[in-house]
């Protein structure tokens, strides 16, 4: 009950904290101060964005389509914050844990495409059109090497609840339902013999339990950026040739939905990286004989200390994701749409098939 | 022989690695930015030997709280030294854009003197500067006879109202004007008189 109020706050601090820290990164990389009026060195600069928003006033094209452009806002945040229902926020929270949480993430934040579509069309505006037609080509192709990426996780991890692939990350593996007797070797490989169960840390990570996933991980960053139309791959919003792309026409709190529905976006992927590739809520400091660093970043299953930990693991890590995405954004260039089809259909796609392939006969070896 | 292809090094090669490697490049630029911002340019005056040797950091400076030091000889906001003007006219007339406007009232003798010994014959009820007009060209300044006109180092005037652009430089008050015109026109008349009584003097003479 309490999760939604819990996770819309999860939101909305992120989002105060990225939309902070991507406008001082931003200018410190293009050797300039950034925000510095509002508040001290402008940390007040979102609450003076937000207010300036939520003045203005509520504008409908005449000639849109009312009920679509109206609609667009509320369905595209809707899918978004939907995502958020199954994430495992810590090993006890999950808004809404269900065994088959992956699908129904892939499924719900798909549905994202059209509130694209009903915005560009419903605005009845040719930029809007062009950067709605132009967002869902991309968002519909890079879903494929996404999803590929994500079936090789699945295929390490045999299972599609969230919060079960987190626990087998970590060091609190055999206290999950029915993983008793589950054992996680160095690598993933049974014939190494190393037992890596109780050291934790990075070394139980996906990234490490099967090396390849750090090229799926990279995958699937790749394909998540071009999801959440982030630069370079933001061609659904080019400021210089579409000005603001679906969402030209929207103005007050409509728009403002939009922009948090983007960064929810990006702090949705990026938790979703974290939780598949690297470790989810767990530490990334291993048990190394009597320092049992992971065990003293854990804290205890059920009690506070294991909650508190985990939610700061998971969104320090899925932060640090962020604020990569942020670094991106300010050192590429936009890509071209043929470059955009040929890095995701030639490139991506090709390499998450091969990823497919190996990461079921490397399961096989786990086994 | 050296191998051309070797000298042009790594921008020479094609392909997945050399552009996997311009990508690294360019996170690694964004990135030695991102700390170099530490750094700040300080406020020199140009003159500073250091003025061009900060070439790394953030450039910003918080303008109204910092700002570059203007050298002496800023070319910016006009000043007449209305003491020192002999209201010779000079400047509006030379100034390509007419922002400046004069009227004179000539004096019944000598007002005084500029302090460079030029005697000053002429009030100026009116001398207006529209500086909203003003192409900062500086011709007034050099054909200005007394030095009076001047540019100074001020640059920020900026005005909501913009008839707060045009800046009065006159001495007298309307009144003192209206006066300094009467006293003339009655020394007119003095004279018109005195002239046409020594004239009829002078023709009763003839006509004894």
């Amino acid at each position: 009950m309490w999760a939604l109020p819990l996770v819309l706050l999860l939101i909305l601090g992120v989002v105060v904290v990225i939309f902070y820290a991507e406008r001082k990164l931003s200018a410190f990389m293009q050797d300039r101060l950034g925000p510095m009026e509002a508040g001290p060195y402008g940390t007040l600069q979102f609450a003076a964005d937000l207010l300036k928003l939520l003045q203005k006033e509520d504008i409908v094209p005449a000639a849109a389509d009312k009920m679509l452009f109206k609609f667009a806002p509320l369905v595209i945040f809707a899918s978004v914050l939907a995502g958020f229902a199954v994430i495992p926020l810590t090993p006890e929270l999950v808004p809404s844990g269900t065994s088959i949480g992956l699908f129904f993430l892939l499924a719900i934040v798909s549905l994202d495409v059209i509130g694209l579509l009903m915005a560009g069309w419903g605005s009845n505006n040719k930029y809007a059109l062009l950067g709605a037609m132009r967002s869902v080509a991309q968002i519909v192709s890079y879903e494929i090497p996404a999803g590929l990426a994500i079936l090789s996780v699945v295929i390490i991890s045999q299972s599609l609840d969230l919060q079960e692939i987190s626990f087998q990350q970590g060091v609190q593996m055999q206290q999950f339902p029915g993983y008793a007797q589950e054992v996680n070797y160095l690598f993933g490989l049974r014939a190494l013999g190393i037992d890596v169960t109780h050291v934790g840390g990075i070394l139980s990570w996906n990234i490490v339990r099967m090396p390849l996933l750090s090229f799926g991980f990279i995958i699937y960053f790749i394909a998540s950026l071009a999801e959440c139309n982030r630069a370079p791959f933001d061609i659904p919003e080019a400021e210089s040739e579409l000005v603001a792309g679906f969402h030209i026409e929207y103005s007050g709190f409509r728009f403002a939905t939009l922009f948090l529905a983007e960064y929810a976006m990006m702090l949705l992927v990026s938790l979703v990286a974290v939780i598949l590739f690297l470790g989810s809520w767990n530490t990334p400091f291993p048990n190394m004989g009597p320092v049992k660093l992971a065990d003293w970043t854990t804290g205890t299953l059920g009690a506070w200390s294991g909650n508190l930990w985990a939610f700061f693991w998971l969104i320090g890590k899925a932060l640090v994701l962020m604020l990569v995405q942020v670094w991106l954004r300010w050192t590429f260039p936009r890509m071209r749409v043929d470059q955009l089809m040929h890095l995701c259909w030639k490139i991506l796609t090709p390499a998450a098939l091969a990823l497919v392939l190996v990461a079921a006969v490397w399961r096989l070896l786990m086994i | 022989m050296e191998n051309p292809q070797e000298k042009l090094g790594s921008l020479q090669r094609r392909g997945f690695w050399r552009d996997l490697q311009s990508l690294w490049q360019g996170m690694g630029l964004t990135f030695k930015h991102l700390v170099q911002a530490k750094q700040r340019r300080s406020p020199l005056h140009i003159a500073d030997p250091n003025y061009f040797k900060q070439d790394t950091g953030l450039v910003t400076l918080t303008y109204p709280y910092e700002s570059l030091p203007v050298p002496e000889n800023g070319r910016y906001r006009l000043h007449n030294e209305i003491d020192d003007c002999i209201v010779c006219d000079l400047c509006a007339k030379i100034c390509p854009v007419d922002c400046i406007t004069i009227e004179s009232v000539k004096a019944t003798e000598e007002i005084g003197e500029t302090s460079d010994g030029t005697k000053k014959r002429l009030y100026a009820p009116v001398f207006d500067i529209d500086l909203a007009k003003c192409c900062y060209c500086g011709l007034c300044t050099t054909v200005c006879p007394t030095d009076c006109l001047t540019m100074t180092k001020v640059y920020d005037f900026a005005e909501v109202d913009i008839k707060n652009m045009i800046y009065h430089f006159t001495d007298l008050t309307p009144e003192q004007a209206e006066e300094k015109k009467r006293l003339w026109a009655d020394q007119q008349e003095a004279i018109a008189l005195a002239k046409a009584e020594a004239m009829k003097a002078r023709q009763q003479q003839k006509g004894e």
